[in-house]
């Protein structure tokens, strides 16, 4: 059991957790004031995205450019719901229907449409901030790539879905609250999410799901479903004729993704207190990716690091110099990909201090016995001597047939 | 003999793209534990043969039955799991992982997603990666990164990757190529080995190679079926010296 366990989480890899979880459960928490955890909240929530991308871009080699979608779904759902409640017939009295919405009222709406009535519910809301958007990734997977739709003119599509979507949501502004998003959202079932203890509990409950998502991407990345996933990244072809339904595990991880996605967009409007299309379109759905790569895309711990440091390094710049932060952004992509194509995760690997790492876990390891690889060989052999001995006689060797070639040639 | 007795059976084969027939009216049949290998010069369509058998390449017309299924309109994992395993011409393997994973993707288990989440290396898997590993002399290297292996190695693991899926039909496309002498008849020797219960066919240049391991050889021109036999037999037939092995 314990050995299965180290199997998905190797020690040192646990140490890595614990480190991430001390500084953003501990550290960052006694030092910033809730202005900025709350920012650090808001940025942990595209870490979901970013974690999502490692195991479908880093490990799958699907390249998305649309995690937007998702992010947005997920929290749209959030949203919907935190706007019925918001809007209590007590509450809209001064509108012409009161009860519903007041960007509805505006639109001249009377009714509640119907795709709104679930989000009367919470637990129909969590149901949907998860089943919605990976059923959407669901439908989009089956029809691109059971159709062998791939590589680039998979991330060329999803980014135009990405773009269509914005478009729709901002075109039924009745519906969805348009540019604007859905806004003035106030209490989660009469609990204040705008207060700062609320802002606490939230980046707390955000922590919790990150690092249930990040241990659920560790039990895909070690097992075989990841194995399989860089074996796909490799060599298609090869995968398809061992016998798998290649597009079945590509509609797999892509769900995942967007799931993940999902949750995050929920969790950024419980934090942010609004949803609106710029978190749903083209550019959120680019920096997603820059998080990633920043992070290195074949690291989990890689993309949250990813995530926090361009994020803030995104809000210090628009500080001081708003108008340059597109062009700073555009150079760190160029800069990761020429000067270190696997982000943070890949220098880190490089340092010495892991190499020092690693000498004192030797000198641990030298202390107590262990079997080398040489010996568990010898086990092997020994084991299947016997069987060895049959497969050789059974088999008839070269001579013998060329031999009886000759002879029925003759 | 009936056409059901055979393990592979081609009838009437075609298949054209853009009108140019790559493959034309081709007929063969395989037997039980035979090995049979396909020669011919370049663009005869022996590759197109064992793309349309596993499904990768859409027969225009023609049939193609392994033990009595129709292979033209199955998907090319149901081709798997029917039985027929393929090597691809350049070895085809997954660099970044190591022997033992890409022997352990290869077992026919855990093909569905659920059955790959639910996956564990147990010992019989471990027996059978250590079995194949053996008989494909890649013992010593099943830790390492397949990317590190040769050339030779890569064709060996590539081999052994279909040996675990323990295919009824094996076809292998130029298996020997970028192989040292000592190589190709080690190799001769593993396929000479692995007919137990299985049909192996084959496609080669190397005519050492081919009277090593052929049973019978099939001799393809321009789409069809020029000649077909023993090797000495072919090798006699005046058609097969003009157009392939030459003068």
């Amino acid at each position: 059991m314990k050995k299965a366990l180290l199997n998905y989480m190797p020690r040192n890899e646990l140490f890595m957790y614990f480190g991430l979880l001390a500084l953003l459960a501990v550290f960052l928490p006694t030092v910033l004031d809730i202005f900025r955890l709350n920012l650090v909240g808001k940025y942990l929530t595209y870490a979901f995205v970013a974690v999502g991308l490692v195991l479908c871009w880093g490990y799958g080699g699907i390249l998305s450019l649309g995690q937007g979608i998702f992010f947005g779904l997920g929290g749209y759902c959030m949203a919907m719901f935190l706007k019925l409640e918001a809007s209590a017939p007590e509450n809209t009295s001064i509108q012409s229907t009161p009860g519903i919405p007041d960007f509805m009222d505006w639109n001249q709406i009377t009714e509640l449409p119907w795709f709104w009535e679930p989000f009367n519910s919470l637990p129909l809301t969590l149901i949907g901030i998860i089943l919605v958007p990976t059923v959407f990734a669901y439908f989009i997977g089956v029809a691109m790539f059971k159709r062998r739709v791939g590589g680039v003119y998979f991330a060329i599509i999803t980014q135009a879905i990405a773009a269509i979507l914005t478009i729709l949501i901002i075109g039924q502004q009745g519906f969805t609250g348009g540019v604007n998003g859905i806004t003035d959202l106030r209490t989660l079932l009469g609990w204040d999410i705008r207060t700062d203890s609320a802002k606490y509990i939230l980046y707390f409950v955000n922590l919790v799901f990150l690092f249930l998502v990040l241990l659920i991407a560790q039990f895909v990345r070690k097992g075989k479903i990841g194995r399989l996933l860089v074996a796909m990244r490799d060599k298609e072809e090869r995968v398809r004729f061992s016998g798998y339904d290649v597009a079945n595990l590509k509609i797999f991880v892509f769900c995942l993704a967007s799931a993940f996605s999902a949750i995050g967009g929920a969790m950024f409007t419980l934090q942010v207190g609004f949803m609106s299309p710029t978190f749903v379109g083209i550019v959120p759905s680019i920096e997603m990716v820059i998080f990633c790569a920043v992070g290195g895309r074949l690291s989990l711990l890689g993309a949250v690091y990813g995530t926090l440091l361009v994020c803030w390094a995104k809000t210090s710049f628009s500080e001081s110099f708003p108008e340059l932060w597109l062009f700073a952004m555009g150079a760190l992509f160029i800069g990761v990909v020429l000067a270190f194509p696997n982000g943070i995760a890949g220098l880190y690997q490089k340092m010495e201090f892991r190499k020092w790492y690693q000498q004192w876990v030797t000198d641990i390891r030298k202390l107590r016995p262990m079997i080398t690889a040489a010996q568990l060989e010898e086990k092997y052999k020994s084991k299947n001597k016997a069987e060895k001995v049959n497969t050789l006689v059974d088999s008839p060797n070269i001579d013998l047939n060329s031999s009886e070639l000759s002879k029925v040639s003759t | 003999m009936k056409s059901n007795d055979y393990v592979l059976a081609v009838e009437g084969l075609t298949v054209s793209f853009d009108g140019f027939r790559a493959v034309n009216d081709l007929s063969f049949y395989v037997e039980e534990e035979e090995i049979r290998v396909i020669i011919g010069p370049n663009g005869a369509g022996k590759t197109t043969v064992l793309d349309l058998i596993c499904g990768k390449t859409r027969a225009t017309n023609g049939s193609i039955k392994f033990r009595n299924n129709e292979l033209t309109k199955m998907s090319e994992h149901k081709i798997v799991h029917a039985g027929v395993g393929r090597k691809f011409q350049n070895p085809s393997i997954y660099e970044d992982l190591t022997v033992l994973e890409n022997l352990e993707i290869s077992y026919p288990k855990g093909r569905t997603i659920m059955g790959a989440l639910t996956f564990k290396r147990d010992n019989t898997i471990l027996d059978k990666i250590h079995e194949i590993s053996d008989i494909t002399f890649l013992t010593e290297n099943l830790n390492d990164k397949a990317g590190l292996l040769s050339h030779g190695q890569k064709q060996w693991l590539e081999i052994g990757m279909l040996l675990i899926q323990d295919p009824d039909l094996l076809m292998l496309d130029e298996p020997v190529a970028g192989m040292s002498v000592s190589e190709r008849k080690q190799t001769a020797k593993l396929i000479n080995s692995i007919t137990k219960g299985r049909s192996v066919l084959v496609i080669e240049h190397d005519m050492q190679f081919v009277e090593d391991i052929a049973h019978r050889v099939t001799v393809m021109h321009q789409g069809k079926v020029l000649s077909e036999g023993t090797m000495d037999r072919v090798k006699q037939d005046p058609k097969v010296v003009e157009v392939y092995l030459g003068h």
